[in-house]
C-alpha cells in the first residue's frame, strides 16, 4: 500500500466517534460570525446593527483576492458588529446575530436530490470557479485557504490531476469519514466539478486504510466514473498534509518554498471542501454549515455533528452529553495540530473540523528535559528537517541560521514534539522561528 | 656537518625572503584606522549592549568619530555610560555635548495576579514571544504582560526581574541603563524607556490596554479604560493624551502635580518615587480614588467566565 517516503509517526487512533452517523445540531440562540475565518485578507462586514438577515445572507464581503465572503447561517437580527473572542485566541471583528426562526434565502435549493454533472451541461470551468468564489468556500481540512485561489494556478503552471484528501490522519477526528459514508455521490460530483474547473481528466481519492468501509463505498460508487480512482493508503501521520499526500498518491515531491504544490501538477482538495463545492455549484448554497467531530475520552456521547457556522462550542458540547467534570483542556481541531481554546463561548468557523475534550491527566504536557541528541525528531520530520536544531536556533533568535536550514519548509505537523522523549516544546519554538523568518523574507521582498 | 650548514643557510634564506615579503605586504596593504576610534572605544563601557543603536561599542566609537568629522555629536548617546561618558567622548573629539536627561525602563502593566486573574494555564515553551504568537495569553487582557520573562533574558545588566508574587517584571532603577534591550524583547511593547524625571520622580500610566473601556475593565482591575478624566485634570499642561482608549503622559510636559492620579477612577496612573501625600490633601483624594474602584469591583466580573474556562492553553 502507498504512503509518503520521509518521516511520519503513528499516534494512537482514538477514533471514538467512528461509525456514528452525522447528526444535525440544534440552531444556536445567538450565532457569532468572525470575519477572520480564512487565510488571507479578512472579510469586511457589510451589515450593521439591527439589520434582518436570513440563512444565506451576505454578512461580510471578501477583502481581496486571497479572501472569502462570509454568509449568515441563521436567520434573525444583527445585534452587534464588534470585536469578539474567536477560536484563534484573539479578539477580532465579528458579526453577532440573534436567531429568530429558520428562514432561508429563496435562491438556495434545499432539496436532497442528487444533481449529476451530466445533468448540468451548461456549466463551464469559469462559472464553477466563480460560484465557488461567491459561496465563500475555503479549505475545510483546517488550513482554510480560499479554494478559488487554489483553482486558479499561477501563469505557467499546469494542473494534471486533482487529489481528494480523505486521509483524516489526525487522531480522534471522524468528520470526513462520516461525510464519505453519508454523501459519497455528492463528493464524487464535487470532485468532477473541481476537475472540470481546472481542466484535468484524472482524479484520485486518497483514503487511509483504517476506514475500510469508506474505501469500499467510494470504490463502488466511483466505478461509474472511469476517470476517478480511489487510492487506499497506509496509515501514517501526517499523511493528510498536502505535500505528503501528493507524495503518497502520485509519488512526486514538492520542492522547497517558494515552490507550490501545483508545481507537481497536483491540486489537493479536502473531502469536506468537495462536498461544499457540490452544494455551492449544484444547490446554490453558500458555505454555512459543516460536519464537526465532538469527541473526547470522558465525553458521554462522542458524535459527528452537522452544525451551522457561528454556533458556540459550548452548545455543541452540551449536545454530546455536556462538559465532563474532569476536563483539563478543550482543543479546537485534532490533538496534533489543533489549538487549545481560551473560552468555550467562541464560535465554530469554516475550519473547525473537530472539538476535542481532554481530561486533566491527558491535558498537561510533561516537563521539558534537556535534549539528549537521540535524533528521533529528525527521523520523524516528514519534511526532512532537523527540528532539535531549528528549535534551538529559534530560541536563540538566530534567524539567519534558521532560514538557511529551511525553517520555512516546516508544515507544523507536530511529529517532532510528539516523538521527543525529553518532551521538549520543539514546535513552539519552530513556529516562532518560522513566522519570524517569513516576516523577514516578506519585508526583504518588499524592499 | 655540511648538511647542517646547508640546512641553516637554506632555512635562513627562506626566512629572510618571507620576512621581506611580509614587510612589503604590510606596507602595501596597511589599514589606517583613525586612532581616535580606539581612544573613544577605550572610554566606552564595553558592555556591547547595542542600546545606542550600533553594533557594539566599537561601532558606536566609529559613528562618533564620523559624526565629529561632520560637525556635531547630536543624536548620539551611550545610554549605559550616560552624560559623563559622552563628555569624555566629546573631550577626545574636541566637541561639546548638550546635557541629556537620564532615562529608565518602565513596565507599563499593573496586571498582577490580584488585579488580573489567570483564566487558563500555559504549559508550553516559557517565552513571551511564543505566547504572543499563540493568542491572548493566560488572562483576558490582550495587551498585558505575559510574565514569561523575555525582558529578563534580554537584560545584560541584571536590572529587571520577575516578581514572583505579582508575576510582573520590576526594574531596578539603580542598575537600569536605559539601553532599551528589554523594550525590544517585549512582544507587546509594554516596556517604555522614559525620562527618569527630576529626583527620579515621574507620573506613569501603568497600562498598555488599547481595548474599549468595557473589555479592559472586565478583565483587569487596574486597566486604563480611556475615560479621559485625566486629560481633563491636566487641561492646564496638556501633558496627557488618550489614543486608542489608552492614556499617555508626555514626560516632558508633565509638571508632577499629581492631579491625574486623583482623577483616575481605576488607579492606573501611578506617582513613582513621590513622597506619600500629606494628610490634608489626602483626605479628599483618598475616597475619590477609592470609591470608583470599589463600585467597579462588583461590576467587573473578572471571574465570570472561569466556570466555562477550564482550558489550559496549549
Amino acid at each position: 500500500m502507498k504512503t509518503f517516503k520521509i518521516g511520519g509517526v503513528h499516534p494512537e487512533e482514538n477514533k471514538l466517534s467512528a461509525g456514528q452517523p452525522i447528526r444535525e445540531a440544534q440552531l444556536p440562540k445567538q450565532a457569532v460570525f468572525s470575519m477572520f475565518q480564512h487565510i488571507g485578507a479578512p472579510a469586511n462586514a457589510v451589515v450593521k446593527k439591527g439589520d434582518v438577515v436570513k440563512v444565506g445572507t451576505l454578512l461580510g464581503e471578501a477583502g481581496g483576492f486571497v479572501s472569502a465572503p462570509i454568509y449568515s447561517s441563521v436567520s434573525g437580527k444583527v445585534s452587534k458588529v464588534d470585536v469578539a473572542l474567536d477560536a484563534s485566541g484573539l479578539r477580532r471583528m465579528a458579526v453577532t446575530v440573534d436567531v429568530e426562526g429558520d428562514e432561508w434565502e429563496e435562491s438556495i435549493d434545499r432539496s436532497k436530490d442528487l444533481v449529476k454533472l451530466a445533468d448540468r451541461p451548461d456549466l463551464d470551468g469559469k462559472t464553477i470557479v466563480e460560484k465557488i468564489k461567491t459561496a465563500g468556500i475555503v479549505g475545510m481540512g483546517g488550513a482554510t485557504f480560499p479554494t478559488h485561489v487554489k483553482l486558479c494556478p499561477p501563469p505557467g503552471k499546469v494542473a494534471e490531476c486533482v487529489i481528494v484528501n480523505a486521509v483524516e490522519c489526525e487522531p480522534y477526528l471522524t468528520a470526513d469519514h462520516s461525510l464519505m459514508l453519508a454523501h459519497p455521490e455528492e463528493i464524487l460530483v464535487g470532485l468532477q466539478l473541481v476537475m472540470k474547473a481546472v481542466g484535468v481528466n484524472k482524479g484520485y481519492i486518497g483514503i487511509e486504510c483504517n476506514k475500510p468501509d469508506a474505501i469500499k463505498l467510494m470504490t463502488e460508487k466511483s466505478a461509474q466514473y472511469p476517470e476517478i480512482e480511489v487510492v487506499p493508503l497506509q496509515m501514517k501521520y501526517p499523511q493528510g498534509g498536502e505535500k505528503q499526500l501528493i507524495d503518497a498518491v502520485i509519488g512526486r515531491q514538492v520542492p522547497a518554498p517558494p515552490a507550490l504544490p501545483i508545481d507537481t501538477g497536483a491540486i489537493v482538495q479536502n473531502v469536506g471542501t468537495c462536498f461544499a463545492i457540490y452544494e455551492a455549484v449544484m444547490k446554490n448554497k453558500p458555505l454555512i454549515d459543516r460536519v464537526i467531530t465532538v469527541t473526547g475520552k470522558s465525553l458521554k456521547q462522542p458524535s459527528n455533528l452537522l452544525a451551522r457556522l457561528g454556533t458556540p462550542f459550548s452548545q455543541l458540547i452540551d449536545e454530546c452529553g455536556g462538559l465532563p467534570e474532569d476536563t483539563g483542556k478543550v482543543i479546537g481541531g485534532g490533538p496534533m495540530m489543533g489549538k487549545a481554546l481560551l473560552s468555550l463561548d467562541v464560535p465554530m468557523t469554516k475550519g473547525s473540523s473537530g472539538l476535542l475534550i481532554m481530561n486533566n491527566k491527558e491535558a498537561r504536557r510533561a516537563e521539558a528535559e534537556p535534549c539528549i541528541r537521540c535524533a528521533k525528531c529528525v527521523g520523524a520530520c516528514p519534511m526532512g528537517l532537523e527540528p532539535y536544531f531549528l528549535a534551538k536556533v529559534s530560541e536563540q533568535t538566530d534567524w539567519d541560521v534558521a532560514e538557511q536550514n529551511d525553517i520555512t519548509s516546516c508544515i507544523e505537523c507536530g511529529s517532532c514534539q510528539f516523538t521527543c522523549p525529553s518532551h521538549r516544546p520543539l514546535l513552539d519554538y519552530i513556529r516562532l522561528g518560522k513566522s519570524t523568518v517569513m516576516g523577514i523574507i516578506r519585508s526583504r521582498a518588499a524592499k | 656537518m655540511n648538511l647542517i650548514l646547508l640546512a641553516i643557510i637554506a632555512l635562513g634564506a627562506i626566512g629572510l625572503i618571507a620576512a621581506l615579503l611580509l614587510y612589503f605586504a604590510s606596507q602595501k596593504f596597511a589599514v589606517h584606522e583613525d586612532e581616535r576610534i580606539g581612544q573613544v572605544s577605550a572610554v566606552l563601557p564595553q558592555a556591547n549592549c547595542g542600546g545606542c543603536g550600533f553594533p557594539g561599542c566599537a561601532g558606536f566609537a566609529g559613528a562618533c568619530v564620523k559624526a565629529a568629522d561632520e560637525g556635531s555629536l547630536e543624536g548620539l548617546l551611550c545610554p549605559v555610560g550616560g552624560q559623563p561618558v559622552m563628555e569624555q567622548v566629546a573631550g577626545i573629539l574636541g566637541m561639546t555635548v548638550e546635557a541629556s536627561a537620564p532615562k529608565v525602563a518602565v513596565v507599563r502593566c499593573n496586571g498582577s495576579c490580584e488585579n488580573r486573574p489567570r483564566l487558563v494555564q500555559f504549559d508550553g515553551a516559557q517565552s513571551c514571544k511564543v505566547q504572543q504568537m499563540i493568542g491572548m495569553g493566560e488572562t483576558g487582557c490582550s495587551y498585558g504582560c505575559f510574565g514569561c520573562g523575555d525582558c529578563v533574558k534580554a537584560c545584560k545588566f541584571d536590572a529587571i526581574h520577575i516578581n514572583p508574587e505579582t508575576l510582573l517584571p520590576e526594574v531596578d532603577e539603580e542598575k537600569c541603563t536605559a539601553c532599551g534591550a528589554c523594550a525590544k524583547a517585549c512582544p507587546r511593547q509594554i516596556i517604555e524607556v522614559r525620562l527618569k524625571g527630576p529626583k527620579n520622580r515621574r507620573m506613569v500610566v501603568l497600562c498598555n490596554n488599547k481595548d474599549k473601556g468595557a473589555i479592559a475593565n472586565k478583565w483587569c482591575k487596574a486597566s486604563c479604560i480611556g475615560c479621559g478624566k485625566c486629560v481633563k485634570a491636566c487641561e492646564k499642561f496638556e501633558a496627557i493624551t488618550v489614543t486608542k482608549n489608552l492614556a499617555y503622559i508626555d514626560a516632558e510636559k508633565c509638571k508632577l502635580c499629581r492631579k491625574c492620579e486623583e482623577a483616575c477612577p481605576k488607579g492606573a496612573i501611578h506617582a513613582i518615587n513621590m513622597p506619600p501625600r500629606k494628610p490634608k490633601t489626602d483626605a479628599p483624594a483618598a475616597p475619590k480614588a477609592e470609591a470608583p474602584v470599589a463600585t467597579n469591583a462588583p461590576s467587573a466580573p473578572t471571574n465570570q467566565n472561569t466556570p466555562n474556562n477550564p482550558t489550559n492553553q496549549n
